[in-house]
């Protein structure tokens, strides 16, 4: 382990160095940038690997060096192997994987292929650097890169408006929190003295965690801040659902499996140092999300907007696992999110890819028939997603969050938000397969849809099989994976599944999911088999809260009226301050060095020029009269020094007497 | 002890006179140098009145300096001949006015 810390920075500099390789290829040259970006995942992926078994001995090791000095100060960098770590390697670097592979196909249209590998690299790179990252600092670089690479993959259509727009929308929304986590990174900088996590017991982590410091709120929250504005929590989600904007791909690798997760991420990572006032405003942070994006995502049409407000959800539900439950139950969600997410979002790939780019879900149907492979890879990501008890992951993970929401000393709301979560849950998704795979086509496109080639059905075969298993490694029966964060050996125990604490929450929470899927699946199997499908049956029954939904409670329209609206007066008075104010400031400047320039001008010309020509005239002048007496005669001077010797003597003679 | 010294000194002078009006006032550049080599013999002739009337005759320096002064002189008027047959060749006159090109 200690060995293999020290090479840890090859698991990000693969993938970094494909992205570098790929920028300078020539577009053209499509296999190969393909290739060095499949190849340099799959080398991670190997890597995070073998990290992952070193990590199966409990125990965490570092490496870190210094990046810079000054002063007494000393910037330290480096990366460390821990569990919670290296299943998030693991995690990354498959998931990357298989979505790269999957890209090669849904991409292979693209004009701009070559680029997209090199960007997807670079998100890879970066991610990767993220979870190994020992220091705050470097945390914080990755995260930026992540960003970035959200930002190009989000606009990577910047030919279409609005996926500019949704670009530019992400990045300055999740850059509003990355000023919150910058904040907090510079205090806690100046609290613990160094931003290393863990150092030989310097770190600031294990300053936090052995109690020589107190933890504090304002740092917590300031470092939630960033969670909240990449992870999209309310209410600064409003970049994520736009983000779908985007390829498919970038939506399933960066805005459902991987990137957003990185808030969650960075949660467990600094857990030691998050207050108890700062993980309660975490949990109802998360469940309010969890419920607010859960209910939007009821009302919506677009395939990957559903899957999209759906991540949000998840997300507020990893967050509400972080507070009430601790790193391993918020964890173990994000692991099995990602495996079901990502397969969700490739099918809703797979679908817009046969329905030759149509993502309005009123406008397909009946898809079950032609596309076998997806609709049944899909349905077992949906029925993960809802939380289908027994064998699908997203159960497990889900009801572990329940359980410690339902546990959780200080309230009860955040159980009972997260009740109607996973009902609201597994009413939309439901909905969504109805109206996609059941019924008649309902348009033209529809019709004509056809099974996607085998580099994405087979992704999507791998992640629909780790959907199911993944579910197993955190069983309370089995919990493997509780005791792999924390460093023990689980013990099989299958009364822990029947105690009734447990059982309680799971037969409810199981109840409300079946419940759901029946009601969802009555309403809107009936209504997919209209040949009119443009009104939701919601829509007729409740109109105004259909609509409410559906523009997602006005958000964006409550930020446009206030946030941006103050922004753009606020930018237009800057405006005006500069060109009226600064810029008459500086004209005036301007003017009165011009006039003292113009003035400089006459005096160099008339005094000091005149003055310079008049004394050069009369040098040369005495210089010519004086050559006059040099003739080259040497007789004559000869003579006058005859002349001169004998005045000399006459001189000496009377000066003798 | 016939002659006083004053008659070789005034001799000398003469003879360096004669010598320092040809060297100024003679337009050829051979007689220029006959003029100089009058002034350099004025010298040599007060070289040995002195030493002859001088308190240690007897010991030949005067002679000797004034044999060293002619092989100079000897030296330099060859070099100032060849000096004037040079200059000669060259602008075809050997008259000394002519010679100005040094002049500012």
């Amino acid at each position: 382990m200690e060995s293999l810390v020290k090479y840890l920075w090859i698991i990000p500099a693969a993938p970094l160095l494909a992205a570098a390789a790929g920028a300078l290829l020539p577009a053209r040259r499509r296999r190969l940038g393909a290739g060095l970006a499949i190849g340099a995942m799959a080398v991670a992926f190997l890597l995070s690997c073998a990290a992952f078994f070193a990590t199966l001995q409990p125990g965490r090791a570092t490496s870190n060096f210094r990046w810079f000095q000054f002063g007494d100060t000393a910037v330290q960098l480096g990366w460390v192997l821990d569990p919670l770590g290296a299943v998030m390697l693991v995690m990354v670097s498959f998931v990357s994987l298989l979505i790269f592979v999957y890209s090669a196909g849904y991409m292979a249209g693209d004009w701009n292929f070559t680029r997209f590998f090199c960007f997807m690299s670079l998100f890879g790179a970066a991610m990767l650097g993220l979870v190994i990252a020992n220091s705050l600092l470097l945390f914080f670089i990755c995260w930026e890169l992540v960003g970035l690479a959200s930002y190009l993959l989000i606009g990577f259509w910047f030919q279409k408006p609005s996926a500019a727009a949704a670009a530019k929308k992400a990045f300055i929304v999740t850059r509003i929190g990355d000023l919150g986590l910058f904040l907090g990174m510079l205090l806690l900088y100046s609290k613990a003295g160094t931003l290393l996590f863990y150092d030989g017991g310097r770190g600031c982590l294990e300053q936090y965690a052995a109690g020589s410091l107190a933890a504090s709120t304002v740092i917590s929250l300031l470092i939630f801040c960033g969670a909240v504005g990449k992870s999209g929590q309310v209410p600064l989600h409003v970049w994520l659902p736009d983000a779908m904007e985007g390829p498919t791909p970038v939506s399933a690798l960066i805005h459902a499996a991987t990137m957003v997760a990185a808030g969650v991420f960075l949660i467990a990572r600094v857990y030691p140092l998050m207050s108890d006032q700062a993980k309660e405003v975490v949990t109802f942070v998360g469940a309010v999300t969890a419920v607010f994006a859960a209910s939007i995502a009821v009302a919506q049409n677009d395939i990957k907007r559903i899957l999209a407000y759906s991540t949000v959800s998840q997300l507020g539900y990893m967050m509400m696992g972080l507070g009430a439950g601790g790193i391993a139950v918020g964890m173990f969600h994000l692991i099995t999110h990602a495996f079901f997410k990502a397969l969700l979002f490739l099918g809703a790939g797979s679908v817009i890819h046969g329905c030759h780019d149509e993502q309005d879900i009123r406008k397909m149907g009946g898809l079950r028939k032609l596309m076998p492979l997806t609709f049944a890879t899909y349905a077992a990501g949906m029925m993960a997603l809802c939380g289908v008890p027994l064998f699908f992951s997203g159960f497990w993970s889900k009801d572990a969050i329940l359980d410690a929401a339902h546990q959780w000393p200080v309230s009860k709301a955040p159980f009972y938000l997260g009740l109607i979560g996973a009902f609201l849950t597994a009413f939309y998704m439901t909905r969504q397969v109805c109206i996609v795979f059941f019924g008649k086509p309902a348009s033209e496109e529809a019709r004509h849809a056809h099974e996607s080639p085998s580099v994405m059905t087979v992704p999507l075969a791998i992640l629909a099989c780790l959907a199911v298993v993944v579910g197993f490694f955190g069983t309370p029966a089995w919990p493997w994976f509780q005791k792999y964060l924390e460093g023990g050996r689980p013990a099989f125990d299958l009364s822990k599944i029947v105690a009734p604490e447990q059982l309680t929450v799971m037969l409810l929470s199981a109840g409300l999911v079946f419940a759901a899927i029946l009601l969802s699946g009555l309403i809107y199997v009936k209504a997919a088999a209209r040949p009119s499908r443009e009104t939701d049956p919601l829509e007729r029954a409740q109109p105004a809260v259909f609509a409410l939904l559906n523009r997602k409670f006005f958000i964006d329209e409550i930020y446009d009226a206030t946030v941006v609206r103050l922004t753009a007066v606020f930018a237009r008075l800057s405006d005006w301050l500069d060109r009226a104010f600064w810029g008459g400031l500086v004209r005036v400047f301007s003017w009165l060095v011009v006039a003292l320039a113009c003035l400089d001008r006459a005096v160099d010309e008339s005094v000091v020029n005149g003055g310079f020509d008049a004394g050069t005239e009369t040098v040369r002048g005495s210089g010519k009269w004086m050559s006059r007496f040099q003739n080259g005669q040497a007789q004559r001077y000869l003579r006058v020094i005859g002349l001169a010797f004998c005045g000399l003597l006459i001189l000496l003679l009377w000066g003798s007497q | 002890m016939s002659t006083p010294l004053s008659y070789y000194l005034v001799v000398s002078a003469l003879l360096f006179s004669v010598g320092l009006a040809g060297a100024l006032a003679r337009r050829n550049a051979v007689l220029v140098l006959i003029g100089l080599e009058l002034m350099l013999n004025a010298a040599n002739l007060n070289f040995i009145a002195f030493w002859r009337y001088g308190p240690h005759a007897e010991r030949l320096t005067g002679l000797m300096f004034v044999i060293f002064s002619i092989a100079v002189a000897a030296a330099e008027v060859a070099v100032a001949l060849a000096l004037v047959i040079a200059i000669y060749r060259h602008r075809h006159t050997a008259q000394v006015d002519r010679f100005d090109s040094l002049k500012g």
